[in-house]
């Protein structure tokens, strides 16, 4: 058994933690890049360049590139042959953000749903452990924002919906959302299993790099046909109007019940934060 | 064509009803800040008959949470919340002489027939751009309810702060006319 000490997970996820708020993925900027020279609109290619300028404020003077700094999503892979020792795994990743978040000048947003206190050091997190084979460790620390979050859905389809009824599952979720989850948007799209890992596989589709096409063939020709329909809606960036809508839409699939269509539909902003880390 | 337009609160309405839909603005001088919590404090004074803490004769509201500012700076970063959250609150407002909001995202029917009402304008400014924006940010003071914390009204300065005009006081909509000029397929409605 290879043994990972608490305080070694606690330090990696408050490094993470403050490396996703500060730092855009080089992904995520080629994208922009890419719509500040393509995009039609000029409001749209302003609103790309004042993007890529926030990311590079953010990068070099510490700044979070939003003000919603998240709701804490990590995704933890523990190889089985790992023993964790002294202290809780749990605790210490909730540990990890608090210690982010205090001492990176992060924006404390999350309260309790029904009195709506905030809760002070924004955790708890949510966190999806996995066991894996292995001796390792990997976190993933993603803070979410509540903008694009508040905009995504689930849908129970009738098998017999088909592709079309997911294609309008996903179109009719970017339309809705209009200007509000601050466009443009990366789409993760959950097909298969249950109510709630639809929605999972829709954000753990908004992991994959920008740019790496879908490895499935027949996914990555899906994924093209759903961007295309959402990009012909016109919103454009920050729902001004423009060609670029959506900068990428991320499939992921498994199998489901003969009886259900579960899809999910994770909106995400172009603040798009995931840092990785493998102890 | 849309302009760029540079304004300095308090604004008259004769500086108001000159800005379009689509136009660029660039705002210096003063911005108040408020989110839900002081806008919930804010109507219920006005409702009760009392004085607002602050004069919005004329001014600017920002709707913004801050996150905190490391030491030796005037603010973390600061860029629009979605706005359509303080609909309910915004004609009341409006009708205490309030001329603009900054935020990001839709308004209701009601806010946006409250802008023709009393020649207002709503701005948008872009979201996702904290850092950028807190730059254009030069100072910043609690200024009523500091009990709400990062949801006190602040009183900020700011210096050629970017927004462009989304709704214009003859009712129209950059979300609705903007998205209609590129759209390629049906249905795109509020």
């Amino acid at each position: 058994m290879r043994q990972i000490d608490a305080t070694a997970i606690t330090e990696a996820v408050k490094e993470l933690a403050m490396a996703a708020n500060y730092q855009l993925g080089e992904d995520v900027i080629a994208a922009l890049r890419r719509g500040a020279e393509e995009e039609e609109s000029p409001a749209g290619r302003e609103i790309f360049r004042q993007l890529l300028e926030n990311a590079r404020i953010a990068s070099k003077e510490r700044y979070p590139l939003c003000q919603d700094c998240g709701l804490t999503v990590v995704f933890a892979e523990l190889g089985q042959e790992v023993h964790i020792v002294g202290g809780d795994f749990t605790e210490a990743i909730q540990e990890g953000v608090r210690q982010g978040y205090a001492q990176g000048y992060l924006r404390k947003s999350l309260c309790h749903p029904l009195t709506r206190q905030n809760t002070g050091d924004n955790t708890p997190a949510v966190v999806h452990t996995e066991i894996v084979p292995g001796d390792r460790l990997k976190l993933t620390v993603v803070p979410k924002g509540g903008g694009s979050e508040n905009m995504s859905r689930v849908f129970m389809l009738k098998p017999a919906q088909g592709w079309p009824g997911i294609k309008e599952a996903v179109v009719t979720t970017v339309r809705e959302a209009g200007p509000n989850p601050c466009p443009p948007v990366i789409v993760g799209v959950g097909i298969g299993g249950t109510l709630e890992q639809a929605a999972l596989l829709a954000k753990k589709a908004l992991l994959r790099e920008l740019g790496r096409p879908n490895p499935d063939p027949q996914l990555a020709g899906l994924e093209a046909e759903l961007l295309q329909a959402v990009n012909d809606l016109g919103i454009g960036p920050q729902g001004l109007g423009g060609r670029f809508t959506a900068l990428e839409v991320h499939l992921l699939i498994q199998p489901c019940h003969i009886a259900s269509l579960p899809v999910g539909v994770n909106l995400q902003c172009h603040a798009a934060r995931h840092k990785e880390t493998v102890l | 064509m849309s302009k760029t337009v540079k304004l300095v609160p308090p604004l008259t309405d004769e500086e108001v009803t000159a800005l379009e839909m689509g136009d660029q603005v660039l705002i210096s001088g003063v911005l108040y800040t408020a989110r839900d919590a002081a806008h919930q404090r804010l109507v219920d004074l006005l409702a009760a008959g009392r004085e607002l803490p602050v004069d919005l004769s004329g001014q600017i509201l920002y709707y913004v949470g801050p996150s905190p500012a490391r030491p030796g700076r005037v603010i973390g970063a600061a860029g629009p919340t979605t706005a359509s959250r303080m609909d309910t609150y915004t004609p009341a407002l409006l009708a205490v002489g309030l001329k603009a909001m900054i935020g990001k995202g839709k308004r209701s029917p009601e806010v946006i027939a409250a802008l023709v009402q009393y020649k207002a304008v709503y701005l948008g400014a872009t979201g996702g751009a904290g850092a950028l924006l807190a730059q254009r940010i030069k100072k910043a003071e609690v200024v009523a309810f500091p009990e709400l914390g990062p949801e006190a009204v602040h009183r900020l300065e700011v210096e050629d702060f970017p927004a462009i005009v989304v709704n214009d006081c003859l009712g129209r909509d950059l979300y609705e006319e903007g998205v209609r000029r590129f759209a390629r397929s049906a249905g795109v409605t509020r």
